[in-house]
């Protein structure tokens, strides 16, 4: 059976046992399907590289195409690429890590748990789609688990928060709906990139559609100034949620400005990439300078998050092929990073119920396990070489930096300048929780994380280790993909 | 004529008889039963669904007066399945009310009504059909007897309806006045865009708003459905507004083609205010009939950008999403005639913690929400996406801008009710619900319909084949 036609089967087939299992078992059925999925990732990973190690140089792997909707020419067709595989083993991960985080979850654990698996189903969906109405039909189901896991399982104003996130991602569905029907109209009725992408549309028409894509994708990945849903979004959310949210939900955005904006209309790129560069360094610049503003730890790292996944665009914007595999590899760093991140907050916040940097303060005495994930995790996202963040950074610097003018060096520098920044911020938060004198006294009477707690920080910290001690073959499978896009970017410049 | 001859009016034929037949069995007094009357008619819409699968051939009986094709036998078949839902739903209610037997009558005489305007290919034949299925909904929307909610509202949508229909007998008049013929179908060739045409398709257009309550036609909706008992509500909302959106295409797409960028142009803003109108009233709703009719009249915008589509995608799209919308409101109607039902409330905050007392309700409800919002994997998605994708056909980047921003109101006020059923807490919580087997029974058809009719593909490529 075709892999990738498991990967959607195998959430499906969950989620209906789940609705007829006792309840105390549904994490233990949502589990095993991750971790299903997981190893299913891995073995897609391997046959993948095994494939391009033969010589396999098809732009996609491992198609399959199902007719839909005839008369609308709607396919189900799924294909992978290496970035659509490496987003697809980042999912996976953050999945498996997000359950084994909430799994003393009480409040109403069927519900929880189902709409986690529902949130993978929806990003494994869109990242193996090749159709635009199958993606988009991907990226809509995940609007009703993100508002009701923000609206009953969140924390502070989270029905505020929900309505906030739901109503602003809708707006960038709608966008990217009426961005694809106009490629469809345009384009004799296809909906297929592969037939989307061989066409030459007009100029004018590219420039008419790319923006409606670019902005409506923008808004999942927090283009400037669409970022506003994520500080509140994420902090509102429980931490499985939050763990989503950042980990897989913005990537849906990245990975979707460069499928279906960047690549399909490359001149629509062209003509607003200093647009797209502009917003990109606000958002790392304003990113990193309102993160050194936050007093709460959630919020730390939600506004980081703005920062870190303007690197994202930035890379997209810059077009080349260093760039763009510096942005893939950015989504993939992030997403691990962030994770990990939320998930070693809510770890904290769980014991000691609070979120204020200015009343947390030595946890590490406390807390050997957590407080070391917490502050390794902030080393990653600092940058520190070693680790998955170097990688990415460095590699979206190198791209930015080889693009010619003024302006993209200007943009370059102050984006580099920006990890200064993070590191301050970082550090002025690592110092304060974790070292220092125990600020109150029952702190002490805490326990260290639990098997689960543990299990799900060792899984994502090794996948941060691995990736930044061993970059090459993920750089490698990347750039591969890369390669034609910036090569098709690249030469309509002259 | 021989018998074959007669096989194009077999829906209409079987309905006439039946109608008289409850006639004769009420003059009689054979059934005194209310639930043996209900359970007799609900067979009876049954067979009528049934007639829909028999051979799909096509006439036109009476020198061309009435036209039957495949495609119309199956809107006519959509039709009668949800009066069949509708009847199943009435359980509760109908169980001890003392006309039952008219109730029947009066529903099936307007669903005959519906059918001739479906067939109908000459004008007078069609306008006779709309009265035909218009006054006998306003005795129904009466028929709560003892609330005087009810009585204000059959007295609405009687003089709303009058005045309609006048609007629409003008228009009509004056087309016949340029083109000297009632049948419709010869209208094609006759009609071209002046001015006097302009003003008489503006007439009919208005005409056919208030039937399928587009703003600003749609003032006595709210009230209507607010008043009427729960089950003419969901007649209303779904049987009445399908029989004339369907009625709608057709003439559109038979009638005045020649005449489609002047009515584009008057879909384009009526379709466009409704929606934000319909929308951005939904959100200050307390009760929740009158929240779903809001939202009713929200749908309505986006049936009219599918009507912008070519002359065999629009009326597709507008039948695949008529159904669709039949399965979504039915459901939502039905959980609430059985809230209302059982405990009498109707307002919106009864609805809290709804999840938590009566689950299954709760589900249902949620789903057809879902639906009703256009979010996958329900069918109200995919209904909503071929409404769009037929309206790129002919629609202005604007409109269908307007359409899917207004996607994003509608979500919000849909997914609040999502939200305070799931996880407020009520201070009086509802009792738990017995509702009987046929309501249920209507509610699972609605469920599995919401789940399954959008996303196994087949169906809509049927529709299509049937519409070219």
């Amino acid at each position: 059976m075709n892999l990738l036609l498991l990967l959607i089967l195998i959430p499906v087939v969950a989620l209906l046992i789940s609705v007829f299992v006792n309840a105390e078992k549904v994490k233990s059925v949502i589990l095993l399907c991750a971790i299903a999925e997981l190893i299913l990732c891995f073995e897609l990973l391997r046959e993948f590289m095994m494939e391009r190690a033969a010589g396999n140089n098809s732009p996609y792997l491992f198609e399959i195409v199902y007719p839909w909707f005839k008369t609308w020419n709607i396919n189900f067709h799924a294909g992978v690429d290496g970035i659509s595989v490496s987003m697809l083993l980042l999912t996976a991960l953050v999945t498996v890590a997000a359950i084994l985080v909430s799994w003393k979850m009480e409040d109403k654990p069927r519900e929880f748990f189902m709409m986690l698996m529902l949130l993978t189903l929806g990003a494994i969906g869109f990242f193996i789609s090749m159709d635009l109405i199958m993606a988009f039909f991907f990226l809509e189901l995940s609007v009703v688990p993100k508002f009701l896991l923000i609206a009953h399982w969140g924390s502070g104003r989270k029905v505020y928060s929900a309505t906030k996130l739901a109503l602003m991602l809708m707006a960038g569905s709608s966008l990217i709906l009426v961005g694809t029907l106009l490629l469809f109209s345009k384009s004799n009725g296809s909906f297929d990139i592969t037939v989307l992408q061989s066409l030459h549309l007009d100029g004018e028409t590219q420039r008419l559609i790319f923006p409606l894509m670019f902005l409506g994708f923008g808004v999942f990945t927090a283009l400037f100034p669409f970022h506003i849903w994520v500080p509140d979004g994420h902090s509102s959310a429980p931490t499985a949620g939050s763990m989503f949210l950042a980990g897989i939900s913005m990537k849906l955005g990245g990975y979707g400005c460069i499928r279906f904006a960047a690549i399909l209309l490359p001149e629509g790129t062209q003509y607003y990439s200093t647009a797209i560069i502009l917003l990109a360094t606000i958002a790392i610049v304003y990113g990193a300078f309102a993160t050194l503003m936050q007093k709460d730890i959630k919020y730390i790292n939600a506004y980081s998050s703005i920062s870190h996944c303007g690197f994202v665009l930035l890379g997209i914007g810059m077009m080349n092929q260093t760039a763009l595999t510096g942005a893939v590899l950015q989504m993939i760093s992030h997403g691990l990073m962030t994770a990990l991140f939320f998930g070693a907050i809510g770890m904290i916040y769980s014991r000691v119920h609070t979120r204020d940097v200015r009343e947390l303060g030595g946890l590490l005495k406390i807390m050997p396990f957590i407080g070391s994930v917490y502050i390794i995790v902030g080393l990653c996202s600092l940058g520190l070489p070693g680790l998955s963040g170097f990688v990415a950074e460095m590699t979206v610097f190198m791209g930015a930096w080889q693009m010619p003018g003024t302006f993209n060096k200007v943009a370059t520098i102050l984006a580099c300048a920006s990890i200064v920044v993070t590191a301050v911020y970082i550090l002025q938060a690592v110092a304060k929780v974790m070292l220092g004198p125990i600020k109150d006294e029952h702190f002490l009477t805490l326990t260290d994380a639990a098997w689960y707690e543990r299990s799900a920080s060792w899984l994502l910290m090794l996948a941060i280790i691995i990736m930044g001690v061993l970059p090459m073959w993920l750089a490698q499978m990347i750039s591969h993909d890369t390669a034609p896009m910036a090569v098709k970017l690249l030469t309509l410049n002259s | 004529m021989n018998i074959s001859d007669w096989l194009p009016l077999r829906f209409e034929i079987a309905l006439a008889v039946f109608i008289l037949l409850q006639l004769v069995i009420k003059i009689f007094d054979l059934v005194r039963n209310n639930e043996t009357w209900l359970r007799l008619n609900i067979a009876l819409t049954f067979l009528i669904v049934l007639l829909g699968f028999t051979s799909n051939d096509s006439g036109s009986p009476f020198g061309g007066m009435f036209v039957s094709t495949s495609f119309i036998i199956i809107e006519k078949t959509i039709l009668a399945f949800a009066t069949m839902l509708v009847l199943m739903q009435s359980y509760n209610w109908l169980k001890h009310h003392q006309h039952a037997p008219e109730f029947f009558m009066l529903l099936l005489t307007a669903l005959f009504g519906m059918f001739l305007i479906l067939s109908a290919n000459n004008i007078l034949l069609f306008y006779l059909g709309l009265e035909m299925a218009t006054i006998p909904v306003a005795a129904l929307a009466n028929f709560d007897l003892d609330k005087q909610r009810s009585s204000e509202a059959g007295m609405k949508m009687i003089l709303s309806s009058a005045f309609s229909s006048g609007m629409l007998l003008f228009g009509i008049s004056i087309f016949y006045g340029i083109t000297g013929t009632l049948t419709i179908s010869s209208w094609q060739e006759l009609l071209r865009p002046g001015g006097l045409e302009v003003l008489a398709l503006i007439f009919i257009m208005a005409g056919f708003g208030f039937k399928i309550s587009l703003v600003p036609f749609h003032l006595w909706t709210a009230d209507v459905y607010e008043g009427s008992p729960v089950s003419i509500t969901a007649f209303l909302s779904v049987v009445s507004k399908g029989a004339v959106s369907f009625a709608l295409a057709r003439f559109l797409f038979s009638g005045v083609i020649m005449m489609q960028e002047v009515w584009i142009e008057i879909l384009f803003l009526l379709s466009i205010v409704t929606m934000t109108v319909g929308n951005l009233f939904a959100i200050r709703q307390t009760n929740i009939k009158r929240f779903l009719a809001f939202s009713t009249v929200a749908q309505a915008g986006y049936i009219l950008l599918g009507l912008a589509g070519d002359p065999v995608n629009a009326p597709t799209s507008v039948v695949y999403f008529i159904l669709v919308y039949m399965f979504s409101n039915l459901a939502a109607l039905g959980v609430v005639e059985a809230v209302s039902f059982a405990t009498g409330k109707e307002n919106l905050d009864d609805y809290k913690g709804l999840y938590n007392s009566n689950k299954k309700l709760a589900i249902v409800l949620m789903l057809a929400l879902f639906s009703l919002a256009g979010i996958p994997p329900t069918a109200g998605f995919f209904g909503k996406l071929f409404l769009f994708t037929s309206g790129i056909h002919s629609a202005s980047l604007v409109w269908l801008l307007f359409a899917s921003l207004n996607l994003v109101v509608s979500l919000y006020y849909y997914m609040r009710l999502v939200r305070m059923m799931f996880s407020e807490k009520n201070e009086q919580p509802l009792a738990s619900i017995q509702s009987p087997m046929l309501s249920r029974i209507a509610l699972i058809i609605c469920s599995v319909g919401i789940l399954f009719t959008g996303i196994f593909g087949g169906l809509y490529d049927y529709l299509h084949q049937l519409a070219k």
